[in-house]
C-alpha cells in the first residue's frame, strides 16, 4: 500500500482511539448499569457533570488525578438520582433518565460559566512507549502513531474492557449483577439484596460516565465549554445496544464512532473526495453517529428485538417483591 | 422434653395484609423425614404461611421453632442457613445463566473468582447423588419445565436444605414428570430430608403425603394421616362442603358441524412446524377434548382457530363460514398487542361486511353493527392476564370488550356506560365472580375469579363455538367445579366446545370425545372412559391409535 494512504488510514484509526475513549468509558458504564436491570438515559448529563467537576478540581488543586476522582464522584452522585427514582420510587426510568440529562446540562451550564475562559488546566499525562517504534516492519508507521504516544486514558480504556468483562462474567459479584438484571426475584430468593446491588451498579455506571467526561475535559479536548459532550452520552446509550451489552463489542463500537466523529474533519483534507470535502455535504457524515443512535434506540424499544440482541430481561423494570412476572 | 420429633413447628401464626387476614392463628408442625402436604384452595394462605417459614415474610404474631428453638428469619438467606429451602411455583432461576451458575447464586463460596470447570464437576456429582439428572452447563431457558424444577431442588440441596418446601410443584408438570418427581421426593425423605408439599390437588396429596394439614381461609381445619384419609374428606375440609369430582352430565346430543378444521398446518413462535395437516370436527352440543403433553401444538391450534396465528395451509370453518386468519374479536387481543396484530385488525375491518352469520341466526338486532366473527366463536385463552383480559381495566371494561361495538352497549361512537355497568353487575352475580365491585381492576381478581370473568364475557356473547385452553389450570377445586359446570351448561345449550387440557381427569370428566395430539398431528380418538387412560398416555407419547390397538 502506498505510504500516504496508509498514514491516512492510521491517522483515522488513531483519531478513533482518542475520540472513542470517552465513548468507551460511558458505554462500559451504561452496560454495567443496564446489566443490573436499571436503564439510565442520563449518561449525557453525567458526562457533563464529570467533565466540569474534573476540570474544576484539576484547575483548583493542580492535580488532574484529583480531577478524575471528582469527575467520577460527580457522575456517580448524579446517577443516584436516577437510582432513587428507578429503584426506590419505582418510577419510569426513561423519564428519570431524561430528567437527569437536563439536570446535568443545566447544572454544568450554570456552574461552569466561570471556567469557560480558562484555557490552561493541568492535564492527564501522555504515556510514551518508545519500544513501539522499534518493532520491525509495522513499528514506525502503524504501532507508533497508534499506541506509542497517547494519553493515559487510552491505556486505561484498554485495561478496563477486560476488567469489566472479567468482573461481569467470571466472578461471584458479577454473577449477582447479572442475576439481578435478568431475574431479580431469583436473586432475592437466595438472599441477594436487589436494591443494594442496583444502587451499587447505578453508581458505578455513573462514575464511568463521570470518568468519560473527565477524560474529555482533562485529556481529549482539555478545556471546558458549555455542553461540550455534544450528544456523546446519547451515542453511548445507543452503543450499549449495538454492543449487545457485551464489553468487548463495546470497544469496537466506541472506536468506530470515535473515528466517525473525526472523519468529516479528516476527509476535508483529502482533495479528491468531492462529497465529504463539500462543507455542506460533509454535514451528512457528521450526522451518522446521531442517526445511528436514533435507529438503535428505536430498535431497542421493540421488545422482541431487544430480547434477540441480548438485553437483560429485567431492564427498566422496577423490582417489587412478590409481584408476578418479576 | 428430649429431642423434638418435629423438624419445625409454627405456633399461633397470624399474618395480615391490607384488607386480608391471610393466616389466622395457624399451628403447623412437621415431623422429621415426612412428606407433609399443606392443602387448601387458592387464597387459603398456604403460600403465605410457607413464605414466613422461608423468611420472605415475617409473621405479625406467633413463633417458629426449629428443633424446639425459636427462630426469626428476616430473609430467605437466614432460612436457608437453618436448612429451610423453598421451591417456588414460579421458578426462581435466572433463565440466561447455566445450571451451575444458578446453584451458586447467593452462596458464600466461591468468594470471588468462579472456577467453572471445577464447579460444573461438583454439580454433576451432586445431581448424580440425588438422581436429578441435568447438564450443569445447560442454560436454564434450554431446559424443560420438569428439568428446571430439578434444578430448583438441586439448588436447595446444594445450599444444604434439610427441609424442602415445594409450592405446587406439579402444577407445571406432565403426568410422567409428576411420577419422577414423586420418586425423587420419596428418595429424599429416605435420606433424611423433610418435605412440605403445598398443593390443591387432592389426588396428588393422597398419593404422596404421610400427613396432611388442611387450610381454609387462613385457618387450619385439620391435620390428618395420609393413609387414613380420602379425597372426599380432604375436599370437604378444604372447601367446607361436599364437592363433585365428576361433573354430572347427560349424554351429548351432537348436532350440526359447528367447527371444522381442514388440513391445518402452522408454525410456532420459533418458525418450526407446530401443526401438521391436522383435521378435526366439533359438532354443536358436544365437548371434544384435546389431550397431549404441552408443546405439541395445542396452543397453536387454538390460536389458529381464533385467528391469532396464521395457518400455512388449510382452512378453519365456523358455522359454515370460512374464518381462516380472521380474528375472534377486535377488542380481544389489543392489549396484548402481539407483533402482527395491526394488519390482521385492518383486514378484519375491511372484511367485516362480507362475513355473515349462518342462516337461522336469531339475533337480527346485531345486524346493524359490523358483524364480527366474534359472534360465533368464543376463545378462552391459556394466558388469562395477557390475552384473556386486560389487567388494568375495570371489570366493567373487561366484560364489554366484545360487546362495546354493538348495540345496545355501543351507541354509535359512544358507549352506554350505565347499561354496561348494569350488565356487568348482572354477569358478576350470575357467574359468581367474587369482587368488591365492578370498578375493581381485573388484575386484583384471583385466578379463579378472573377465569369466571372471562367465561362470563365469552358465554354472554352467546357463542356457537367455544375454544377453551387450559380453562382450569392453577385453579382450586371450588373454582374448577364452577368453571366446568359453566362449560357443560353451554354444551347442553348446544354450543360446540373444543377443550384443550393437560389434565386427563378434566378431559375424561368433561369431554364427549378425546382426541390425542402429538407433534402437531392427531394420534387418534378415544372415548372418555377411565379404563382408556393408559391408551391415551401411549398416544400422548406418540403412538398412533392403530398401533396401540395392535399391541
Amino acid at each position: 500500500m502506498e505510504l500516504a494512504s496508509l498514514v491516512f488510514i492510521v491517522n483515522i484509526i488513531g483519531a478513533g482511539l482518542r475520540t472513542g475513549t470517552p465513548l468507551l468509558f460511558a458505554t462500559l458504564g451504561e452496560i454495567i448499569t443496564e446489566r443490573s436491570g436499571v436503564l439510565n438515559l442520563g449518561v449525557e448529563g453525567m458526562m457533563l457533570a464529570g467533565a466540569l467537576a474534573g476540570f474544576a478540581v484539576s484547575y483548583g488543586t493542580g492535580n488532574p488525578w484529583f480531577g478524575v476522582m471528582a469527575g467520577m464522584l460527580a457522575g456517580g452522585t448524579l446517577s443516584l438520582l436516577n437510582g432513587l427514582v428507578a429503584i426506590t420510587l419505582r418510577g419510569d426510568q426513561v423519564v428519570s433518565g431524561l430528567a437527569l440529562t437536563f439536570v446535568g446540562r443545566g447544572l454544568t451550564s450554570v456552574l461552569g460559566v466561570a471556567y469557560v475562559q480558562i484555557r490552561e488546566v493541568p492535564r492527564l499525562p501522555t504515556v510514551r512507549l518508545p519500544f513501539m517504534y522499534d518493532v520491525p516492519l509495522i513499528g514506525p508507521n502503524i504501532l507508533w502513531p497508534l499506541f506509542g504516544e497517547q494519553n493515559i486514558v487510552l491505556y486505561l480504556g484498554f485495561l478496563l474492557v477486560p476488567a469489566v468483562w472479567f468482573w461481569v462474567e467470571r466472578t461471584r459479584p458479577g454473577l449477582h449483577l447479572r442475576a439481578v438484571g435478568e431475574k431479580p426475584a431469583a436473586a432475592d430468593a437466595v438472599g441477594i439484596n436487589v436494591a443494594a446491588q442496583r444502587y451499587l451498579y447505578v453508581f458505578v455506571g455513573g462514575a464511568f460516565a463521570g470518568l468519560a467526561g473527565a477524560s474529555l475535559s482533562l485529556a481529549i479536548t482539555p478545556l471546558w465549554i458549555d455542553d461540550m459532550t455534544a450528544g456523546q452520552g446519547w451515542i453511548a446509550v445507543g452503543l450499549v445496544i449495538f454492543a449487545g451489552w457485551n464489553p468487548w463489542r463495546a470497544v469496537l463500537g466506541a472506536y468506530i464512532f470515535g473515528a466517525l466523529r473525526r472523519l468529516p474533519l479528516d476527509l476535508q483534507a483529502v482533495g479528491w473526495l468531492p462529497f465529504a470535502s463539500n462543507p455542506i455535504l460533509g454535514v451528512w457524515l457528521e450526522m451518522i453517529p446521531y442517526l445511528f443512535t436514533i435507529v438503535a434506540l428505536i430498535f431497542s424499544s421493540r421488545e422482541a428485538i431487544r430480547k434477540r440482541l441480548g438485553a437483560p430481561a429485567a431492564l427498566g423494570i422496577p423490582y417489587i417483591r412478590g409481584e408476578r412476572g418479576a | 422434653m428430649s429431642e423434638s420429633q418435629f423438624a419445625f413447628e409454627m405456633r399461633g401464626i397470624t399474618k395480615r395484609f391490607p384488607g386480608v387476614l391471610a393466616n389466622d392463628n395457624v399451628d403447623f408442625a412437621v415431623r422429621e423425614g415426612e412428606i407433609h402436604a399443606l392443602l387448601g384452595e387458592n387464597g387459603a394462605g398456604k403460600s403465605t404461611l410457607m413464605n414466613m417459614l422461608n423468611g420472605l415474610y415475617r409473621p405479625d404474631e406467633g413463633q417458629i421453632f426449629i428443633k424446639d428453638q425459636a427462630v426469626r428469619f428476616s430473609s430467605p438467606r437466614e432460612a436457608i442457613n437453618h436448612g429451610i429451602g423453598m421451591v417456588h411455583q414460579h421458578f426462581m432461576l435466572v433463565p440466561t445463566q447455566s445450571v451451575a451458575e444458578n446453584l451458586i447464586l447467593g452462596q458464600s463460596a466461591p468468594r470471588f473468582y468462579i472456577n467453572y470447570s471445577e464447579l460444573e464437576a461438583q454439580v454433576a456429582e451432586l445431581s448424580e447423588k440425588f438422581g436429578l439428572a441435568v447438564d450443569p452447563r445447560a442454560k436454564i431457558w434450554q431446559l424443560s419445565v420438569g428439568e428446571q424444577q430439578r434444578v430448583e431442588v438441586l439448588k436447595m440441596l446444594y445450599q444444604g436444605a434439610k427441609i424442602l418446601i415445594m409450592d405446587e410443584p406439579t402444577a407445571v408438570l406432565t403426568p410422567q414428570e409428576v411420577t419422577d418427581l414423586f420418586d425423587t421426593l420419596r428418595s429424599m425423605t429416605a435420606s433424611g430430608h423433610t418435605i412440605v408439599f403445598i398443593s390443591h390437588k387432592l389426588d396428588e396429596v393422597v398419593a404422596i403425603a404421610d400427613r396432611v394439614t388442611v387450610l381454609q381461609r387462613g385457618r387450619v381445619t385439620a391435620t390428618v394421616e395420609g393413609k387414613d384419609t380420602t379425597k372426599a374428606e380432604l375436599a370437604r375440609l378444604m372447601v367446607g362442603r361436599e364437592v363433585l369430582f365428576r361433573i354430572q352430565k347427560a349424554p351429548a346430543q351432537p348436532g350440526a358441524e359447528a367447527l371444522v378444521i381442514e388440513n391445518i398446518s402452522c408454525e410456532n413462535d420459533r418458525g418450526l412446524p407446530a401443526l401438521r395437516n391436522l383435521s378435526l370436527t366439533v359438532r354443536a352440543g358436544e365437548v371434544v377434548g384435546i389431550a397431549g403433553v404441552a408443546g405439541n401444538g395445542q396452543t397453536e391450534l387454538a390460536e389458529v382457530i381464533a385467528g391469532l396465528r396464521a395457518a400455512t395451509e388449510g382452512r378453519v370453518i365456523v358455522q359454515g363460514q370460512e374464518v381462516t386468519g380472521k380474528r375472534v374479536a377486535a377488542g380481544e387481543q389489543s392489549e396484548a398487542s402481539k407483533g402482527g396484530s395491526w394488519d390482521i385488525q385492518v383486514s378484519l375491518d375491511i372484511g367485516d361486511s362480507s362475513i355473515n352469520l349462518s342462516k337461522g341466526d336469531e339475533r337480527p338486532e346485531k345486524q346493524a353493527a359490523p358483524i364480527m366473527v366474534s359472534e360465533g366463536l368464543a376463545y378462552i385463552p391459556a394466558d388469562r392476564t395477557g390475552v384473556g383480559s386486560s389487567p388494568n381495566l375495570s371489570l366493567i371494561d373487561n366484560l364489554i370488550l366484545k360487546a362495546y361495538r354493538r348495540p345496545p352497549i355501543g351507541k354509535g361512537w359512544r358507549i352506554d356506560l350505565s347499561l354496561a355497568r348494569e350488565q356487568a353487575e348482572k354477569l358478576v352475580e350470575q357467574f359468581n365472580v367474587m369482587t368488591p365491585n365492578v370498578d375493581t381492576p381485573a388484575r386484583l381478581l384471583s385466578g379463579g375469579n378472573l377465569q369466571k370473568l372471562i367465561l362470563a364475557r365469552e358465554i354472554s356473547s352467546r357463542p356457537k363455538v367455544i375454544i377453551a385452553v387450559y380453562p382450569v389450570r392453577g385453579l382450586d377445586v371450588g373454582a374448577i367445579e364452577a368453571i366446568h359446570q359453566m362449560l357443560i351448561d353451554e354444551r347442553n345449550r348446544g354450543t360446540a366446545i373444543l377443550l384443550i387440557s393437560e389434565d386427563l381427569d378434566e378431559l375424561l370428566s368433561l369431554s364427549d370425545r378425546i382426541v390425542v395430539v402429538f407433534e402437531g398431528q392427531i394420534m387418534g380418538e378415544v372415548p372418555p372412559e377411565d379404563e382408556r387412560v393408559d391408551e391415551i398416555g401411549l398416544m400422548m407419547a406418540g403412538t398412533r391409535v392403530e398401533a396401540v390397538h395392535a399391541s
